[in-house]
């Protein structure tokens, strides 16, 4: 964990309700995909926990839907606006275990974090697949730059409006992969974990206190233990969650 | 030169800013972040004979100036946390540490007290007769004269160390309370535990909390604690414990103002992870701002006018 202040240096929508916003300061980085920076924002008590999308030593980019007040209030924010951040939060993608041709699955928001990691695991000189999953084809975002890490890229949309027709796991179906990376919402998390042939991880959200493990606000049960999504995870292994 | 050494229970701290229960774990996340040594002391994590998940999620839930928790004392069981907890604690707090134990019955609060009181890193012992997320346990035995009293004094003729026992504000008469816990024996008492509150999620027309309730904490509740401590600390001779929304060193001076012998810090650990560390290092310029020589002079301050 890092507190650092930081710049808000870009803050723009996407699509409807999703925006990108790149965060700037000194050793604000985060080192490994999957985890996630806690954001203080004027007027709210607690602090905003978002995945991180991208990131190098000084800057970190979040991609994040307006889903509350909280939210919206960040979407608000101009840029040049100073920001109070606890940054490099959580445990992260393991990518030591993903073998040659490791599969992506990202739904809605939770696709940001596939990005970072299909770039380290590209760096590894491994083969990545990713598949995006949306509701539909003017909710899709960052298919551009998803193509240009070099991975295989696969859209699903649910109501068929772009790309394969239906679930992320209905385009899993025929694919030959190593190992699977997962982050969305739990429904698609539990759909990709009975629908995966090989091992994987996948990444957890829950309401968070403090996000660095200190209030057992976030805590699940699994095979190995009570762990703390924001601190033990928010990467679980396949193998220890309860389902 | 000002002096911030207070007196507690016949223990020294060396200043009186104490991080509260449940909002520090065992002290290592934050110890990662600086030397917690710095500190009077900390009060870990409540703890229980048994392991204890606590209650489903979602178990934390946002309000203007603070949050509702309904953790529902999450731990590892009171042999696990002497085993190990304590062990890994040694490495990185030197200073006697406030054990904080809850229950659901008198004879396992009057067990896990002397458990822990046991073992030689614990100073004082820290007895949860006020948490409002457990059924049948923690806030029941603290909402009552009678019932806290005889807890109180179950524990005491067990327990050598000293013993603070911590209170509900979900309670009609704090005084009371306070009374209670003297006649029973106790060495000090520590409040205000957090407020029973709720919110609800209107695009799910349901409880945030799948507690539906939980206790409320952060800067909201300050005024409260304020004029809890003001009223126990006026009702009993033994040391007061002030805490609730305390976010500043000029908080902790108003709660020694109010009768506070030493000031738990909470949630406000939760946001800043260094806040404890801020207020130890403003209290000496606050204290000269407000012309304090002397922290120990200032108990109960604001009663002399």
């Amino acid at each position: 964990m890092k507190n650092t202040t930081v710049i808000l240096s870009e803050n723009i929508p996407l699509t409807e309700n999703v925006y990108k916003a790149v965060l700037t300061g000194h050793n604000a980085g985060v080192i490994v995909p999957g985890r996630f920076v806690n954001i203080k924002i004027d007027g709210f008590f607690l602090r905003r926990p978002l995945s991180v999308c991208d990131s190098d030593e000084n800057s970190v980019t979040v991609i994040y839907k307006v889903v509350g007040e909280g939210t919206k209030a960040f979407s608000e924010l101009k840029v040049g606006k100073k920001l109070d951040v606890l940054s490099d939060l959580g445990n992260g993608y393991d990518t030591k275990m993903s073998g040659e041709k490791p599969l992506l699955v990202g739904g809605g928001v939770g696709t940001p974090p596939m990005y970072m990691l299909a770039k380290r695991l590209i760096a590894e000189k491994k083969k990545p697949t990713v598949i995006l999953g949306f509701n539909t084809k003017k909710e899709i975002f960052f298919e551009e730059e998803f193509l240009k890490t070099g991975a295989k890229v696969v859209i699903a949309t649910a109501d068929g409006s772009a790309g394969v027709r239906g679930f992320v796991t209905d385009a899993i179906k025929d694919l030959d992969y190593s190992y699977v990376y997962a982050c969305g919402p739990e429904p698609m998390l539990k759909a990709v974990y009975h629908a995966s042939k090989t091992s994987g991880q996948f990444s957890f959200e829950e309401r968070m206190g403090c996000g660095f493990g200190a209030c057992m606000g976030c805590s699940c049960k699994t095979i190995t233990g009570y762990k703390r999504i924001c601190k033990d995870g928010p990467v679980l292994y396949k193998e220890e969650i309860l389902w | 030169m000002v002096n911030t050494k207070v007196d507690l229970c016949g223990i020294t701290l060396d200043n009186p800013v104490i991080p509260a229960s449940g909002t520090f774990g065992y002290g290592y996340e934050f110890a990662e972040l600086y030397d917690i040594n710095i500190l009077g002391t900390f009060s870990f994590k409540g703890t229980t004979r048994e392991p204890r998940f606590g209650n489903p999620t979602p178990r934390i839930a946002e309000c203007k100036s603070g949050m509702l928790n309904a953790v529902g004392l999450q731990n590892p069981g009171v042999e696990k946390v002497i085993s190990e907890e304590l062990t890994l604690l040694k490495k990185v707090f030197h200073k006697p540490v406030m054990a904080n134990v809850s229950g659901f019955s008198v004879e396992e609060y009057v067990e896990v007290s002397e458990r822990l009181s046991a073992c030689e890193q614990v100073g004082w012992i820290e007895l949860n007769v006020s948490c409002p997320n457990v059924h049948g346990g923690g806030m029941s035995f603290g909402t009552s004269c009678e019932s806290v009293r005889t807890v109180t004094e179950a524990v005491k003729k067990k327990v050598k160390k000293p013993l603070i026992v911590k209170l509900s504000p979900n309670v009609t008469d704090i005084a009371g309370m306070a009374k209670a816990c003297e006649d029973g024996g106790a060495d000090g008492i520590s409040l205000i535990n957090t407020l029973i509150g709720m919110r609800i999620d209107l695009k799910k027309r349901a409880p945030v909390l799948k507690n539906v309730t939980g206790g409320l904490s952060g800067g909201a509740i300050f005024p409260i604690a304020v004029r809890m401590v003001y009223q126990a600390s006026s009702a009993v001779s033994i040391p007061v414990v002030g805490m609730g929304g305390v976010e500043s060193a000029e908080d902790v001076i108003e709660l020694m103002l109010a009768g506070a012998t030493a000031v738990e810090v909470g949630a406000a650990n939760l946001v800043d992870p260094f806040v404890c560390k801020k207020i130890v290092e403003d209290l000496p310029s606050v204290m000269e701002r407000y012309g304090i020589t002397s922290l120990k002079k200032i108990i109960g301050g604001a009663k002399n006018g």
